[in-house]
């Protein structure tokens, strides 16, 4: 299963970033082969549509669940038209959130949990 | 003609100067471009009906067509498509509308659906000028084109005033743009000062000659008029901060209407700034 965490750096040391639409990077866990890829989000600089572009990134990276710390409205729509879970809460490092996933100490919402232009705030 | 009356604070008089400048010249027509909250006809009073609908076209994707490849959404400044693995996505309301993700698809997949954004208004009656306002739906974020639509209505054989939104963006610049003199309304208190000095270096932008209005004289301190005699800015019109003037204003009345000798002011201004403005260079 692949994971994605959104994070202010590139690793599984780097400290997760609670914006999803805004954050600097996409770190996707393999939960199987143990690989780990990130990707710069394009759309940390987007005068508007930052969670859509986001959502699309990670869509086309075949996530199949995301931890973060809120969505919007648009990105969770991406999100559920393609099927990805989400999971609120991360906190620490991208490894921490990873293992609280993994430990069921995140909690997964089934709407938006953030409203539009959030992230600019 | 063309005169735009702006301002960068709201509520420093544009209305005011425009209503009371269309009232003393006749055969004008009006524009009210303070689109979200288009104040003239509460001065006018006129019966208004709708004109037009301002539509904005955005995309409808064909996916008998659509081949996935992405370029709309790579296309797209305004993120208003997601190209997802199975479908691509469209965003409506965060569409300007600029029709370019169909001119870029190379499978002819998008096709145009409308949103409105609001609507055009005229009032017209025999002794008041001819009145044009734009309304944009509540919620909406692009006033702009409905403040071109509204534009286009200009009779380019009558003198036109356009009443634009305060502020120093989008909105205001596209109701400026296009007029051949623009009046920059303030008032010299610590806010009208420094709103005033922004809305200035966006009208600089434009190119277009300007003078200036000082609402409610007399109030606060003299800084608008020293600045504007170290800038060589043109002081077209004091109107004083004056208890009567106040009442009509709180009633919904035009003041040229009930004061004497305003009319004649305005009508001044309004020989001045046409004889600033070069007739080889009025716009059509």
């Amino acid at each position: 299963m692949r994971i994605c965490v959104t994070s202010k750096g590139k690793s599984l040391d780097s400290v997760v970033d609670p914006s999803f639409g805004r954050c600097a990077y996409f770190v996707v866990v393999d939960s199987e082969s143990g690989s780990v890829e990130s990707l710069v989000n394009e759309g940390v600089d987007a005068a508007g549509g930052a969670g859509i572009r986001a959502a699309e990134a990670i869509a086309n990276l075949e996530a199949e669940v995301l931890l973060t710390g809120s969505v919007g409205p648009n990105a969770f729509s991406i999100l559920s038209e393609v099927g990805i879970t989400v999971w609120v809460g991360v906190n620490g490092t991208v490894k921490n959130s990873f293992r609280e996933y993994l430990e069921g100490r995140l909690e997964s919402i089934s709407a938006p949990n953030a409203s539009v232009h959030e992230g600019m705030k | 003609m063309k005169i735009a009356i702006t301002s960068g604070k709201g509520g420093t008089g544009k209305t005011t100067v425009a209503v009371n400048l269309a009232l003393s010249l006749g055969e004008v027509q009006l524009f009210d471009c303070d689109v979200e909250e288009p104040n003239c006809n509460l001065f006018l009073g006129l019966d208004l009906e709708k004109v037009e609908d301002v539509l904005c076209p955005y995309p409808l994707i064909d996916s008998d067509k659509c081949t996935l490849c992405g370029v709309c959404a790579d296309f797209c400044r305004f993120n208003a498509l997601a190209a997802l693995p199975r479908k691509v996505l469209v965003f409506p309301s965060l569409c300007h509308g600029c029709g370019g993700c169909r001119l870029v698809c190379p499978a002819e997949a998008v096709q145009e659906e409308s949103k409105s954004l609001g609507i055009i208004e005229k009032g017209m009656s025999g002794n008041s000028p001819d009145l044009y306002r734009g309304l944009l739906n509540v919620g909406e974020g692009m006033a702009t084109p409905i403040i071109r639509a509204l534009q286009r209505h200009i009779d380019p054989e009558r003198p036109a005033i356009i009443d634009s939104p305060p502020g120093v963006a989008c909105p205001v610049l596209a109701a400026v743009g296009n007029a051949d003199y623009c009046v920059l309304v303030t008032e010299s208190t610590p806010f009208g000062f420094h709103d005033f000095k922004l809305a200035l270096e966006a009208v600089k932008l434009t190119n277009i000659p300007f003078g200036v209005v000082i609402n409610r004289d007399g109030l606060g301190d003299s800084r608008v008029e020293e600045f504007c005699r170290a800038e060589k800015v043109p002081v077209l019109l004091k109107i004083p901060n004056d208890r009567r003037i106040a009442r009509l204003y709180s009633e919904g009345v035009p003041f040229v209407e009930e004061m004497p000798g305003w009319k004649e002011k305005f009508a001044g201004m309004f020989e001045a700034i046409k004889s600033k403005v070069d007739p080889g260079t009025v716009k059509a």
